[in-house]
């Protein structure tokens, strides 16, 4: 797999707006962005509304993506094409999600919605019908998902890439800055976690980073060992699906999870061990 | 307030009304030619210049950050390469206000 195979940039995207077998779906936290403008053709999917299950925490089950997709006229065959606001994380999110579920053609459009109003591009807020189809999912790929059980049997044994900001992973705050203060029952990090947020990977359009720069970010500055398996976290899932997207896909690394429990779930454990501070 | 548990922007840019407590809130409006910029996005930044957080800008133009006490380098991208960076002193309980003119 290269590159070009999971990563287009705005060029690809303009050229396939409106062509048969391509689907341009927008993932936002906030959809008032996509109802404010979006890509021609583009569809919206909630990441919450959408993506998760009302009641309990976790994912909609298998049936509830098969319906979801056949709501939204997607087929098992198209190329889902990815973008979203936030520099791709609910989108990286959704590819994350897309592939557990197990669709074939996924793309991310590199730098996302940021790179696209930067430019200038044309966005619409035309809102397309699709007609609907008859959607088949896969169970759920559990080599892509890490639960809680897993990340505490994973200390010291593999990689645990903690994707938060440097404030974060100190247990200097609980959140992102951009939010109120909220969440876990407790700050710090995972042991033996490496912090390596997200933004390392992205330039500042929101474009991800050369290969060998990335390369070079993990192995080099943040000493992983790329021949062990790998865990990324970050607070909810969505950052670190980032992270996935860059150490699974673009690097190729065979064997990395996303803990979508994250932060959220393992600050708030009774029992088990947290580090505070700068790691190791 | 309808960021609920999500990392992402609060619904709307800028529309939050958050009681400030004891956050050290940033916020601010991006004008140019004494008119909102209504498309961009608000980056803050720490110490040698370490991602921290980003907004898109409100229909206003606005941004809201709700930081640590401390020291930060507020950032703005715009359409046609504009950009714009202002140094941020933020505190405890206290709403900075960073107005930036592109």
């Amino acid at each position: 797999m290269t590159r070009s195979d999971v990563l287009v940039d705005a060029d690809w995207a303009e050229s396939h707006i409106g062509e048969p077998g391509v689907v341009i779906v927008e993932v936002d936290e906030d959809t008032s962005a996509y109802d404010k403008g979006h890509i021609p053709t583009a569809i919206k999917l909630d990441w919450k509304k959408d993506l998760q299950d009302p009641v309990r925490r976790d994912f909609v089950d298998t049936t509830g993506f098969e319906t979801l997709l056949s709501e939204r006229g997607i087929s098992n065959d198209d190329t889902v094409l990815l973008y979203g606001g936030n520099n791709n994380w609910f989108a990286a999110y959704a590819y994350w999600y897309f592939k557990l579920y197990g669709h074939g053609k996924v793309l991310l459009l590199d730098g996302g919605r940021k790179k696209w109003e930067l430019d200038s591009r044309e966005l619409t807020t035309d809102v397309p019908e699709r007609p609907r189809t008859s959607y088949t999912a896969t169970e759920q790929d559990s080599s892509l998902r890490a639960l809680r059980d897993e990340v505490v049997a994973a200390i010291g044994k593999r990689n645990l890439v903690d994707v938060r900001s440097p404030d974060e992973f100190t247990g200097r705050l609980l959140a992102p800055a951009h939010l109120p203060q909220e969440q876990a029952q407790r700050a710090g990090h995972i042991p033996t976690a490496r912090n390596v947020p997200w933004s390392k990977a992205a330039n500042e359009d929101g474009t991800f980073r050369a290969d060998d720069e990335l390369r070079s970010l993990y192995q080099d500055e943040a000493a992983l060992d790329f021949s062990r398996d790998t865990i990324a976290y970050c607070r909810i899932g969505e950052r670190s699906a980032h992270t996935w997207f860059v150490l699974h896909e673009l690097l190729g690394l065979p064997n990395v999870k996303n803990y979508d429990g994250s932060w959220t779930e393992y600050g708030s454990l009774v029992g088990v061990p947290i580090e505070l501070g700068e790691g190791r | 307030m309808t960021a609920g548990d999500g990392c992402g922007a609060p619904a709307g840019g800028v529309s939050v009304t958050a009681a400030t407590g004891t956050q050290a809130v940033v916020e601010g409006r991006v004008t140019r030619e004494g008119a909102p910029v209504a498309t961009g996005y608000a980056r803050l930044l720490g110490t040698g210049d370490e991602f921290v957080a980003e907004v898109p800008l409100g229909e206003d133009g606005g941004f809201r950050f709700f930081a640590a006490p401390g020291s930060w380098t507020l950032r703005v991208l715009a359409p046609h390469g504009l950009r714009a960076e202002r140094s941020v002193q933020a505190d405890r309980g206290q709403v900075t206000k960073v107005d930036v003119t592109l």
